[in-house]
């Protein structure tokens, strides 16, 4: 440890680290705009500048190593007036429409703006004006909004390894662009949100499915039914000022059933289905010699990404249709059938923590006789914002009985929402069909927790199963130049996230959560997984009923074609 | 014609370049070190004479063909001569050499007969180029036009009546080391550097010096970086000596971007060898094994001729694996860049040699702990290293013998503006600015007085007429708000509007920020539009527009106090200077601007106010009839006026009356 002198008064910080670190773990705050934990300082912001003794010029404390005996004024005048100015000239280019903006109450550029006190548009001028696109099926990005802190743009390179946008342009005409400034569409962008999770502002924005919503709920001839993703009901409370990590399954329920959603069925429980699924197909290939490793399909962003760039591993990837498409199809026909509903009256919504799976419903795949399976999809955020807007209380309400026309879930469907979750589950299950017996220890605590790699090796019976689990795409990139370069011979099972972390950190979740608030989402599911009997898909009543009633036994005809899919080589512009 | 490194004296030399000797380039320029033979070694001295130009069996004419000079026309004249001495089947080598940098005189043609000295004449037109050619051929001194003759060396008989080209005023108060080659020698011949001592300086290191010792060297010498910074260079060597890894590079920085600097282009078209021998020996002294130059595309003769000196050097052994027997290894790449002003910063240069776009990151690290593909890197100028073989050649006390105390040796600017002489000038550190515009430059064009000085480029800044006795020195033109910078001088004359001059600088900065960091992004571009509106004129304005352009007023010294203490680079802390530096020197023509709306030296159009001389009017109508904004009233033959609500200040009244009637104000 060494000590440093902030403000006159001695803070302690480790040697190498940054000085924004060491003083915003003093409780000094330095407000940032370009900042991003985890990320190499970029220094673009110049938010953070800082007075240090002997530097002639203000210093950005984000990429400033603190050193023995430094002496820094955090918050002087010559800081707070540079600050201020940063700011003004943001706004000096920035429309003026708070009132209407997306981020209106969670912009920092707003906040900053209002901490400052910043009082009058002090430099006028010429504003850079660009269209909206609107074209991609997930994400909305409005240019004129964007003050080019480039988080978005490392996030898509450094954490996705997708590189879909990139600055363009030089000086004062620089902009954040696609390749050829074509539409977000068609370049290889994967939908996968995390760069509206990033932005500051309001220039990227999820495409809202809320008017479609709305309306249907509305339309008396409609039945509008509701699935919700595993991830959803561990974070929409914090859209509520409640803590991260706080479960309100029950609360959840009983309010989509006040909003006037007809059915609110558990998407985990077709996560169980997944599970049996998948595990099938595992046995499958692992007896019949079929291509290895088999990897998970249920994030579509990841799926995306294979399409455009891996298409050598497309065979990799299980046929499963994800969790969301599954019980998308058996609400369309199992579900109309037994309910005598025409599949045509019903509307679809699923509410998922990621804005992937607004393309992921999209895909011609995913429709049957011209009908989508799933009619729209609601981010956890825009969940929060109809339940603002039809004045539901989610603490008064007291919480509902699981209402289950499918059955019930079991924990393995639910730690879906976690990265490692899927790969836990699908191991429980396989163990149990090809020895017969439970997992003696049904928790893998090495696929557990927020890294962006993990590994285990399972023995079932005298099989050695290799298993590798990736989120965040850039890792599941480096993993697959290994294989393709032929270095991970030794993997049979991989399960890819797109987020890091898993879709407790998606897309669509509710926004500012730091690492800390994605660890107390995972923690919620874990516990969940702790605290409840049944914790195997294979062991749920409900998924037997289905396969029973319905569908057969896993990799059934039915089953294949209502809950598997194909992929195809994609071509993006690059 | 057969190159020297490809010839063997006798059949006893065993040389070649498959055959790595550190005796090499003197057992090339001074005949065998490895058998005696006064036959080889006679044959020696007689093939570096002629190479030297010392004593030449035919006439030889070399022209000027830099950049400058072919945009002169250089290259019309080389075709002419060609084709002249084609169809009169004379005697004659052609030879294109680079830039001797008095850009004025372009196209220069120097003319040598055998045992002559050698005659300079410029400007040669395209059409008189022969018949100067068949004058100097016949023995006969060209009448116009001449520049000088160059020194005899040996036995040269003088021409009568020429004054020497080094007494030329232009070349009289220079000090040339760096530029000592350059329109003197063929750029693309090896062989003329290697017989004026080129690569000696890179053989004598790696024979007889540790890398330590070349940095000791040049540490003592005091070279600081030429590109600006005034860093020490051996310093900086000493640092990416001391750091431990196992790969380390060096980059020639020859991403020249400055308004009106065309030193690197110059140096490396004219003796691109001397840089490539600077590079080896500053590679060696720092332990590195790849070399890049990068370079803009927007020159591409230099690239070229570049690209042709690292490609001779390979064949001669001088470049690859282990050079001249010594186990020192290295590759020498060439790196284009598109031309982006930001890219001569150095993180932003290494950002974009590894591919990436641009732009630069925070420092610390330092590129010196980790730079290029994250390992040890050290970047230099051109000029830099074009100065290295001589300190390694003639030693540090001889490079410091001139100079100031604390800078040494000399420094090349490039000279334009409106000045009677542009081109490349060296000249010794300390020598005053008067001197290199009146002396080297001849004074102001068109007689006119001298107003500022502006040095450094945008990042640079003015030096007002008052201050012209300012050494050029790194500390002394800080003292009047200057910097050194890369070598831009741009003198002014009385007309300039040094407003004007500030909107330029402001104009070329946010266009050529890399956009990253906010301060110089958004705040560059709203001191442009300040300028813009205080240089714009009141017709039209609306309250609004007027209110604004005075909280612009107020407010553009604590904007520019913000960019230069808060942005990202080098570029953004030195983009306000522009305006700083001519606020400071000049603060009564920003105040004419704004208070009197009205621009001193009338360069600003729009504050121009026209009336119509009523003595000398005698109602042509022809003004009227070319106004296009129909603000000029008046029946024929009466004197017409100006509505001056009406009047755009294009000016188009003024060209066309032929009685000067019409005035400006």
């Amino acid at each position: 440890m060494i000590t440093i002198d902030a403000n006159g008064r001695p803070i302690n910080a480790r040697p190498g680290e940054m000085l924004l670190d060491a003083l915003r773990r003093a409780g000094l705050s330095v407000p940032t705009l370009c900042h991003v934990e985890g990320l190499p300082p970029s220094g673009a912001c110049r938010m953070c500048v800082v007075e240090v003794e002997g530097q002639r010029a203000l210093v950005p404390s984000c990429a400033l190593p603190v050193s023995e005996g430094m002496k820094v004024r955090t918050h002087s005048p010559r800081a707070l007036r540079a600050r201020k100015t940063i700011v003004e000239l943001l706004l000096a280019n920035h429309p003026d429409d708070c009132l209407y903006c997306v981020r209106s109450g969670a912009c920092r550029l707003q906040d900053l703006a209002e901490e400052l006190g910043v009082r009058q548009r002090r430099y006028g001028g010429a504003r850079t004006a660009s269209k909206v696109d609107t074209s991609s099926p997930s994400i909305i990005r409005d240019p004129d909004k964007c003050i080019l802190c480039g988080k978005c743009v490392r996030v898509c390179e450094e954490v996705q390894g997708v590189s879909a946008i990139d600055f363009h342009g030089r000086g004062s005409r620089t902009r954040v662009s696609t390749a050829f400034d074509e539409g977000l569409n068609v370049s290889s962008c994967i939908n996968c949100g995390q760069c509206i999770l990033a932005c500051p502002t309001g220039a990227l924005r999820e495409q809202s499915h809320v008017k479609e919503v709305l309306a249907a709920l509305d339309d008396p001839k409609k039945f509008v039914v509701v699935q919700h993703a595993p991830a959803v009901s561990v974070t929409l409370a914090e859209e509520f000022g409640l803590k991260p990590g706080t479960d309100i399954a029950g609360q959840m329920t009983a309010v989509l059933r006040g909003l006037g959603f007809q059915r609110v069925f558990d998407a985990s429980l077709a996560a169980d289905l997944t599970v049996m699924e998948e595990a099938s197909e595992l046995v499958d290939r692992l007896r019949s010699g079929g291509r290895l490793p088999m990897m998970t399909s249920c994030s579509p962003g990841w799926i995306k990404l294979v399409e455009q760039a891996y298409p050598d591993f497309i065979e990799n990837l299980s046929t499963c249709k994800s969790p969301q498409q599954m019980l998308g199809a058996l609400v369309k026909s199992y579900f109309a059938e037994r309910q005598s509903l025409d599949p045509a009256q019903i509307f679809s919504v699923s509410v998922a923590p990621c804005t992937a799976k607004k393309f992921e419903a999209e895909r011609p795949e995913m429709a049957r006789g011209g009908a989508a399976d799933v009619d729209a999809v609601l981010t956890t955020r825009e969940l929060a914002q109809i339940i603002r807007m039809r004045g539901l209380d989610v603490g008064a309400l007291a919480p509902g009985p699981a209402d289950s026309p499918l059955g019930e879930r079991s924990t393995a469907g639910k730690l879906f929402g976690a990265s490692g979750g899927a790969a836990e589950a699908v191991l429980r299950t396989l163990h149990f069909m090809l020895t017969g017996k439970e997992l003696e220890q049904p928790r893998m605590p090495a696929l557990r927790g927020p890294k962006g790699l993990k590994e285990t090796r399972v023995r079932i019976g005298d099989l050695d199963l290799g298993v590798a689990v990736a989120s965040g795409l850039a890792s599941a990139r480096r993993l697959l130049e290994d294989i393709r370069e032929g270095r991970r011979r030794d993997l049979q099972f991989i399960e890819v996230m797109t987020c890091p972390g898993g879709c407790v950190a998606g897309g669509g979740q509710p926004l500012g959560a730091g690492p800390e608030a994605v660890e107390a989402r995972m923690q919620a599911l874990y516990r969940i997984d702790r605290d409840e009997r049944v914790r195997t898909a294979h062991g749920n009543e409900s998924v037997g009923r289905l396969y029973r009633e319905y569908l057969g036994r896993p990799l059934s005809n039915r089953s294949r074609k209502l809950l598997h899919t194909r992929y195809a080589r994609r071509d993006v512009v690059l | 014609m057969a190159r020297m490194v490809d010839e063997r004296c006798c059949d006893r030399c065993w040389h070649g370049p498959s055959r790595p000797c550190p005796d090499r380039i003197a057992c090339l320029v001074d005949g065998p070190v490895c058998h005696a033979s006064d036959a080889c070694r006679q044959a020696a001295a007689e093939r570096a004479a002629r190479l030297r130009r010392q004593a030449v069996a035919r006439p030889a004419i070399l022209v000027g063909t830099g950049t400058c000079g072919l945009a002169a026309g250089a290259g019309r004249v080389l075709a002419a001569l060609r084709r002249h001495l084609a169809g009169r089947n004379a005697e004659a080598d052609v030879v294109e050499v680079g830039c001797i940098g008095l850009c004025t005189a372009e196209p220069i043609v120097d003319i040598q007969l055998p045992g002559r000295t050698r005659l300079s004449c410029g400007p040669v037109a395209e059409d008189k180029a022969a018949a100067l050619a068949d004058a100097v051929l016949a023995g006969r001194a060209p009448p116009e036009n001449i520049l000088g003759q160059h020194r005899p060396a040996g036995a040269q008989q003088v021409w009568a009546g020429v004054p020497w080209l080094d007494e030329h005023p232009f070349f009289a108060p220079q000090t040339r080391r760096v530029l000592a080659n350059c329109g003197v020698i063929d750029p693309s011949s090896m062989d003329e550097y290697l017989v004026r001592g080129g690569y000696r300086a890179f053989a004598g290191a790696l024979r007889s010096r540790t890398p330590a010792e070349v940095c000791e060297m040049v540490e003592e010498s005091g070279l600081r970086g030429r590109g600006g910074g005034g860093f020490p260079t051996g310093l900086k060597w000493k640092g990416a000596l001391g750091a431990p890894a196992e790969q380390k590079y060096l980059v020639c920085n020859a991403d020249e971007g400055d308004p009106g600097a065309f030193m690197d282009r110059a140096l490396i078209e004219g003796d691109p060898h001397r840089v490539l021998e600077g590079m080896a020996v500053a590679a060696y002294a720092i332990g590195a094994t790849k070399a890049y130059v990068y370079i803009r595309a927007e020159y591409p003769l230099a690239v070229r001729r570049l690209a042709g000196a690292v490609h001779q050097a390979e064949a001669a052994g001088l470049l690859g694996t282990n050079v001249l027997d010594s186990g020192f290894n290295l590759q020498v790449a060439i790196k284009k860049g598109a031309g982006a002003f930001v890219c001569g910063e150095e993180t932003a240069l290494i950002a974009s040699v590894e591919g990436r776009r641009g732009m630069p990151r925070p420092r610390p690290p330092f590129p010196a702990v980790r730079g290029l593909f994250e390992r040890p890197t050290v970047i230099n100028s051109v000029e830099t290293l074009a100065n290295v073989p001589e300190i390694i050649a003639r030693g540090p006390e001889w490079f410091a013998a001139v100079g100031t105390a604390a800078s040494k040796g000399t420094k090349v600017f490039a000279l334009s503006g409106n000045v009677a002489r542009t081109g490349l000038v060296e000249v010794a550190m300390g020598t005053t600015i008067r001197r290199i515009v009146f002396d080297v430059g001849g004074g102001i064009a068109g007689g006119k007085g001298c107003k500022a000085v502006h040095i450094g480029g945008p990042s640079g800044g003015c030096i007002p007429a008052e201050h012209i006795d300012v050494r050029v020195d790194y500390e002394s033109l800080k003292t009047v708000g200057a910097a050194m910078g890369s070598g831009g001088l741009v003198v002014m004359d009385e007309d300039t509007c040094m407003v004007d001059v500030a909107r330029f600088f402001m104009d070329f900065i946010q266009r050529e920020s890399c956009g990253k960091c906010i301060p110089c992004r958004e705040g560059t571009r709203r001191m442009l539009e300040i300028l813009q509106r205080i240089t714009r004129g009141r017709r039209g304005e609306s309250g609004l527009e007027a209110l604004q352009r005075f909280q612009g007023v107020m407010y553009l010294a604590r904007l520019a106090e913000v960019i230069k203490d808060t942005s990202l680079c080098g570029l953004g802390q030195a983009a306000p200077n522009p305006v700083l530096s001519t606020l400071r020197h000049f603060r009564p023509e920003y105040e004419a601007h704004i208070y009197e709306r009205r621009c001193p030296a009338g360069v600003c159009r729009e504050l121009l106010s026209y009336r119509i001389d009523a003595d000398k009017c005698n109602g042509c109508t022809v003004c009227a009839s070319k106004c296009p904004a129909g603000a000029i009233m008046g029946a024929r033959e009466s004197p017409h006026y100006v509505v001056p609500d009406k009047c755009v200040g294009c000016g188009a009244c003024k060209e066309a009356c032929r009685f000067e009637a019409v005035v400006v104000e």
